[in-house]
């Protein structure tokens, strides 16, 4: 059982500064995100777009953002349990909850604060009959062990980086990797499309475009799939695989957290905007997934909430403290890791 | 100046709005400023061309820019896509869109 202050749901942009602002106020926190990696959105979408809007940031790189994020929270420790979806939530007799992600972890703490942003990312499914038959069962979404994949005949449909870097990484793995796009054209890193490109000139990816999977067979499991060619003459082909690896990016959804009882409007949660509290007291919820009226789904709208939140969490975990804020400029920054920033001392001396 | 549009959404309902041309406003934002589409369903990356949920097929026989790079590549990873398939995001309100017919795509 993992056990913290405050269980952040979701590593985003608010997630993440909501540790610095909890850090102030020497609360712990821990954060879990269905990706594999921190920074929600701004990682996984678009870590090369600027950004304008980040107060005292006249431009600044999704990704920077994110990193920059984590160096300022660093001293305060924050604990991740990546690649994980939060699944459901328990509340214990003393008032606290347990957080049980989808591959059974464990998490306690008094304060639950969900930074979900539009939700988990899910990957994007092809409109294909019997898919659900064939899901782990020779179709895969999400590369976890290549070995599996080992001395196996694996096709790969997608255009993006994950369909080009996965098809490189597995040319080296699998008997036979096969790469079907619906262009001819790939969005990805240039060196991932020269090395794609090289690998099939050397025989070991084979590349099939225009095209696209139409159908899957198989009895227990996936055995052969269609593919249509989208050539002037089009043409069907029939292919023998063990594994079919569909990479069309990610979707997010709400997810289990709809079903944790909180009060749901336009696929958010409402909050009230005294402390972002939900319906159900001691679940906060900050960021692009909370709603009130004259929301705004902005990152520095983020951050104010995340910045309340913990005031509020603050008073919850310790009703009998008295608490006045304090600035950084003033009482520094006191790292759970014993650093200490503090502003320098201003030099007194006399000028004769 | 105001330019008339005729979306059909989801559900197959036809709305006939009144979109501005002097907000910076394209398609997509149109289309959630009406919430002709639940929140949350629509728009997801914000406008980038990254997601592909503002997928619309254009009903009407409009000029419209050519698309970009970022555009066709979204398109050609997204579902349900046909000949007249545009991303919403990508769409800036013009005079010259007066009249424009589109159905939003299904969600995926």
């Amino acid at each position: 059982m993992i056990t913290t202050d405050i269980l952040i749901i979701g590593a985003g942009p608010t997630g993440l500064f909501a540790v610095f602002e909890a850090g102030l106020l020497q609360l712990k926190c821990h954060l879990i995100d269905a990706l594999p990696q921190a920074g929600g959105q701004c990682s996984e979408i678009y870590p090369k777009k600027p950004i304008y809007d980040i107060p005292g940031f006249p431009e600044i790189l999704a990704g920077d953002l994110v990193d920059n994020l984590m160096e300022q929270i660093k001293s305060f420790a924050p604990g991740f349990t990546l690649g994980e979806r939060a699944q459901t939530i328990k509340k214990e007799d003393d008032g606290s909850f347990i957080v049980t992600t989808n591959k059974g972890t464990k998490h306690q703490a008094p304060i639950v604060a969900i930074a979900g942003g539009l939700g988990s990312f899910e990957p994007r499914k092809p409109l294909l009959d019997n898919l659900k038959k064939y899901e782990d069962n020779g179709i895969d979404y999400i590369i976890k062990d290549p070995e599996v994949y080992r001395d196996k005949k694996v096709l790969i449909a997608g255009g993006g980086d994950s369909a080009l870097d996965w098809s490189i990484f597995l040319a080296d793995v699998a008997s036979e990797v096969i790469l079907v796009h619906r262009r001819k054209e790939f969005r990805g890193a240039l060196d991932s499309v020269e090395k794609v490109q090289s690998l099939k000139n050397q025989g070991k990816i084979r590349l099939i475009t225009p095209a696209e999977v139409t159908a899957l067979e198989g009895d227990e499991k996936l055995e052969a799939v269609t593919i249509r060619k989208k050539t002037t003459a089009v043409e069907d082909i029939r292919i023998a695989v063990d594994h079919f690896i569909p990479l069309f990016g990610l979707s997010p959804k709400l997810g289990p957290i709809a079903d944790w009882g909180l009060e749901i409007e336009k696929n958010a949660i409402k909050v009230n905007t005294f402390d972002y509290q939900t319906n159900v007291p001691g679940i906060y919820a900050i960021g692009d997934v909370n709603t009130y009226p004259g929301k705004l789904k902005l990152i520095l709208c983020g951050f104010h909430e995340a910045t309340l939140m913990c005031q509020s969490a603050y008073q919850r975990i310790y009703p009998d403290k008295r608490y006045v804020m304090k600035y950084t400029t003033v009482g520094g920054v006191t790292g759970f890791d014993g650093s200490k920033k503090e502003a320098p001392k201003a030099v007194v001396k006399a000028i004769d | 100046m105001d330019i008339k549009l005729k979306i059909t959404d989801r559900e197959g309902f036809i709305h006939e709005i009144d979109a501005p041309t002097d907000m910076n406003m394209n398609l997509m934002e149109v289309v959630r400023s009406y919430e002709l589409a639940p929140e949350g369903t629509i728009g997801i990356c914000g406008g980038m061309a990254m997601c592909a949920s503002c997928q619309c097929y254009v009903k009407s026989n409009h000029k419209l820019p050519e698309k970009s790079d970022d555009e066709e590549a979204m398109l050609a990873e997204a579902f349900y896509v046909e000949d007249n398939s545009r991303l919403g995001c990508q769409i800036h309100m013009t005079e010259d869109l007066d009249g424009l017919e589109v159905e939003l795509a299904p969600e995926s």
